[in-house]
């Protein structure tokens, strides 16, 4: 009974994720153990973040990805605010962070909501330009660990119910996006203007606003997890996170977001996040050199978008038919 | 009124003449660029005037320009890839692990370009056949190409290439011009033979424009495509056969990011990014324009990582421009 209201595609994801825990726990079992799975769980929040903020810029027929360099950018910035007013209170800090992140994300929703540039060009461009701020701003230094106040990096550590603030927030982002998606004026009109965006146009909804808004949405989440990637890790420099947009694209085609936009569900984002999340930590238990991991990921995609596309497509000849059938 | 006197009146438009539509076209502006970005170098440094660095100059845009070119005709199809860098790593690791058993250059090259051809076949295969979008399944083979390359070679990297092998990135045809020049320019005639003069070509402008009436039209779609893909691929491996032979040595990070140079040299050429125009002699004055920039930036010290500020600006620049003017000139239209 429960079942039936689980979709499938994220139940196939699911087990999947169950099997693979399985098939690691015969190696070590100690994979399984809870509090290993916390570790799992707080080791793949940023990806879940951003992840979600990917899946909204996705279903608007979008992609983003200077995620990853808006993350780098935000986080050096409010790290070089630390070392330069150790005092400034964490709230503070989180609301630059997440401002700056918003800015980043408004100015590739400007160029692609005023300007009608293709999305992929837009971020490809400002990807390399916010990476660029990073090594003018810093002079190609790294901050480290003992520059930065205990209170900024201890945050995203702080334990709270047994489960550490970077997990919390985490969990936050995901039931703020199930409601928006599911319950606001906004999540309804993402999804309408992926969906069919001249229809979209019809019922009232600015196409262009509304994937502006994608990308704000999306760089303050890069914004956010910029802050606590820096706390977590301890360290920033150019090159955090080169590379991981591909990653937060991964786990949303691997969630089932459709790229051409209108398809998608928080509940996939979060399951394609946490698939490559459990692959990313099985690798050294199972003694697969993390070398690997590249690969895997990129077959990941290949293999969900082709299995996506070919649930979507056999859905869609039944439909004919049983219309043929019916006339 | 009868048709003679209509005739008399009728005064050829000088504005739409076909010398003046040469002259107000992208490829003038970018060859204007070109100048003043030489004129300017010439002034910035006084290194910059002499024949045997504007020689080494070239190297900043031969390797991408060969892949620019076949990038240019699958961008103008509508599709794209992603995965040009990754191909190249994979095809140096091949022939790095083939220097390790000893082979010799030809053995080399046929690896390489071998490999490219079936990278180029695995994207068109996921593309064509099973009818993907292109930028999925090639951010998915970014990664896994590159991914094998990283399993091959860890951390490590492999050398020792036969030294016949180093002509193609070091060897010189004739005084100053140096092989990869040459290849360049020959793979430039091609394509621009290919795309404006041939059935194939105006195919893959038909595909890029409309690619139902393409399809309607009897053009074979999606045999096209995939053939764009071999090609791009194809010359991902002879950039990689010349970028291995210049640097000598192959590490799995070869060429990282170098896909996002690519696209921007073929969209400051002129080619539409969202597919159906463009020309070949744009892309050739684009791969010079950029090369000569960051060759001018070398010279005055400029790091690389700030050099890519100004790749993203221009990118995101050459194209908002024009539209900003465009909504400019609307506006004042109205008023």
């Amino acid at each position: 009974m429960v079942l039936r209201h689980i979709p499938i595609r994220e139940g196939i994801l699911g087990a999947a994720i169950l099997v693979l825990l399985g098939l690691v726990s015969i190696r070590y079992s100690g994979f399984i153990a809870p509090a290993n799975l916390a570790n799992v769980f707080n080791d793949t929040a940023p990806l879940i973040i951003l992840a979600l903020g990917q899946m909204v810029v996705i279903l608007t027929r979008c992609i983003d990805l200077s995620v990853a360099a808006n993350l780098a950018l935000t986080g050096m910035v409010v790290a070089m605010l630390n070392v330069a007013m150790p005092g400034l209170p964490i709230p503070v800090i989180l609301a630059i962070a997440i401002l700056l992140g918003a800015m980043m994300g408004a100015i590739n929703g400007l160029l692609v909501w005023k300007l009608a540039i293709p999305p992929i060009v837009v971020t490809l461009g400002t990807m390399t330009v916010f990476r660029g701020i990073i090594f003018l701003i810093s002079e190609g230094k790294w901050i480290n660990a003992h520059e930065m106040s205990t209170a900024f990096t201890g945050f995203s550590r702080t334990a709270f119910l047994g489960l550490p603030v970077l997990s919390w927030i985490a969990i936050a982002t995901v039931i703020v996006f199930g409601v928006m998606m599911s319950r606001t004026a906004l999540g309804r009109s993402v999804f309408a203007v992926g969906g069919n965006p001249h229809a979209a146009v019809y019922t009232g909804i600015d196409v262009g606003k509304t994937q502006f808004l994608a990308f704000v949405l999306s760089g303050a989440l890069a914004g956010l997890t910029g802050y606590l990637w820096v706390a977590r890790y301890a360290v920033a420099y150019v090159d955090i996170a080169r590379g991981f947009e591909l990653e937060v694209v991964a786990a949303c085609v691997i969630g089932g977001i459709s790229i051409a936009g209108g398809i998608g569900s928080v509940g996939g984002a979060v399951l394609g996040a946490l698939f490559l999340g459990v692959v990313k930590n099985a690798l050294p238990v199972v003694n697969i050199s993390p070398f690997w991991q590249l690969a895997i990921s990129g077959s990941a995609i290949l293999i969900a978008v082709a299995f996506n596309a070919r649930a979507g497509r056999s859905k869609g000849r039944i439909i004919l038919k049983s219309a043929e059938g019916s006339v | 009124m009868s048709d003679t006197t209509m005739a008399a009146r009728f005064v050829p438009n000088r504005l739409n003449s076909r010398a003046f539509r040469i002259l107000r076209s992208w490829e003038a502006l970018l060859l204007v660029v070109a100048v003043g970005i030489f004129v300017l170098n010439s002034f910035a440094s006084p290194y910059f005037l002499n024949v045997w660095n504007l020689s080494d100059a070239t190297y900043n845009f031969t390797e991408k320009g060969m892949i620019a070119f076949a990038m240019a005709l699958l961008i103008i199809s509508g599709e794209i890839d992603l995965s040009v860098a990754s191909i190249i790593a994979l095809a140096s690791t091949a022939m790095g692990l083939a220097a390790q058993y000893g082979a010799g250059t030809t053995e080399l090259v046929m690896i390489g370009l071998t490999v490219g051809l079936l990278c180029g076949a695995f994207n068109a295969f996921f593309v064509t056949v099973l009818g993907l979008p292109s930028i999925v399944v090639t951010i998915g083979t970014m990664s896994l190409f590159r991914g094998i390359s990283y399993i091959v070679l860890g951390d490590g990297a492999y050398g020792g290439y036969p030294d016949s092998f180093a002509w193609f990135g070091q060897g010189y045809i004739y005084w100053v011009f140096t092989v990869e020049i040459a290849i360049f320019a020959v793979i430039a005639v091609i394509y621009g033979v290919v795309l404006h003069k041939t059935n194939f070509g105006r195919a893959v402008y038909a595909i890029g424009n409309n690619p139902t009436g393409a399809l309607f039209s009897g053009i074979r779609v999606q045999r096209v495509k995939f053939i764009l893909f071999l090609l791009t691929g194809l010359m991902s491996g002879v950039a990689a056969i010349c970028l291995t032979s210049r640097l000598g040595s192959t590490r799995p990070s070869i060429a990282a990011g170098m896909e996002l140079s690519v696209v921007t040299m073929v969209v400051l050429g002129g080619i539409n990014i969202l597919g159906g125009s463009g020309s070949i002699p744009g892309v050739v004055i684009a791969a010079v324009v950029m090369g000569l920039v960051t060759f001018g930036l070398g010279l005055l010290n400029v790091p690389g990582i700030v050099m890519s500020i100004f790749i993203g600006l221009l990118l995101i620049g050459v194209i908002a421009l024009p539209r900003l003017w465009a909504m400019i000139a609307a506006k004042r239209r109205k008023i």
